[in-house]
């Protein structure tokens, strides 16, 4: 027999409790997938040289050889059903800009951990100010 | 960290990831909300959305968007590529004024403010995080 699970913690009403996980899911699998997408372009190198050394499809090719590449495709995949998921549950005014600005700041946090980006205090206040933007266009 | 220069093209392509992501947006917009009620039981009606004009022009747009961005990501770091694509909304926002004379709210001012702010940041530091060769490391190492 299964327990009953409270799905809120204490003093927090379970709406916003979902909410907020719905919004988490997506912001984690879209960064999850840009800092994937990130890396396999970092392992490749230089696509505009080549494309010039050997054409178009042979870019193409060391792109579609990456593995990092298909994972970010995933990831970012399951970011845009989690978005589809969140809108039917809550309001476009709060899901678009909230998982908009706040993915800002995890690419940030996530390209200094896992990238090793030297993100110094002029991105990280560049995150913080495009979050913030982006919230106050899209609200 | 050095300061890596991008060229002209460089900076093209970065206007490109800029503009065509929330353009391909809108036309995408424009063609869905022209439509009658689509059904997920009806998925042919659905697949026929996408030969239609605004549609097929989103959905080209955002090849393009897709494809400059993996070409910036090669030589320029996240954390510098994702500024200049939220600058995009900016752009959109000033269209939709200026062009299409839709009133803007202060709040909105304020977000196209900040976000300018925001990638002139980034914009004055490097473009790509320099990282030491193999040959320096194992000179390092010695």
């Amino acid at each position: 027999m299964m327990l009953p699970v409270p799905l809120a913690l204490p003093g927090v009403r379970p709406a916003a409790w979902t909410a907020a996980a719905m919004i988490a899911a997506v912001v984690l699998a879209s960064s999850t997938g840009e800092i994937s997408i990130a890396a396999a372009m970092k392992s490749i190198g230089d696509l505009d040289a080549i494309r010039a050394r050997v054409g178009v499809m042979g870019a193409s090719r060391a792109v579609l050889r990456s593995p990092f590449f298909f994972a970010g495709v995933f990831f970012l995949a399951v970011a845009f059903f989690a978005l589809l998921l969140a809108l039917n549950h809550l309001e476009l005014s709060l899901v678009a800009p909230a998982s908009a600005s706040l993915t800002l700041v995890t690419n940030a946090i996530g390209g200094k951990a896992f990238l090793k980006e030297d993100v110094d205090w002029r991105r990280w206040a560049a995150a913080m100010l495009v979050g913030l933007g982006v919230y106050l266009l899209a609200h | 960290m050095v300061h890596a220069k991008l060229s002209l093209r460089q900076y093209l392509i970065l206007g490109s990831v800029a503009l065509c992501a929330p353009l391909g947006d809108t036309c995408l917009a424009r063609g869905m909300t022209a439509m009658p009620p689509l059904l997920l039981a009806r998925p042919v009606a659905l697949l026929a959305a996408v030969f239609t004009p605004w549609v097929g022009a989103g959905i080209v747009l955002l090849i393009g968007f897709f494809s400059s961005y993996l070409t910036a990501l090669s030589w320029a770091d996240l954390t510098f590529v994702l500024p200049a694509t939220a600058f995009g909304n900016v752009i959109v926002a000033l269209l939709s004024r200026f062009w299409l004379h839709e009133a803007i709210s202060l709040e909105r001012w304020a977000g196209i403010a900040l976000i300018t702010l925001g990638v002139g940041f980034v914009a004055q530091g490097p473009s790509l995080t320099e990282r030491p060769s193999p040959a320096t490391q194992e000179a390092r190492s010695r």
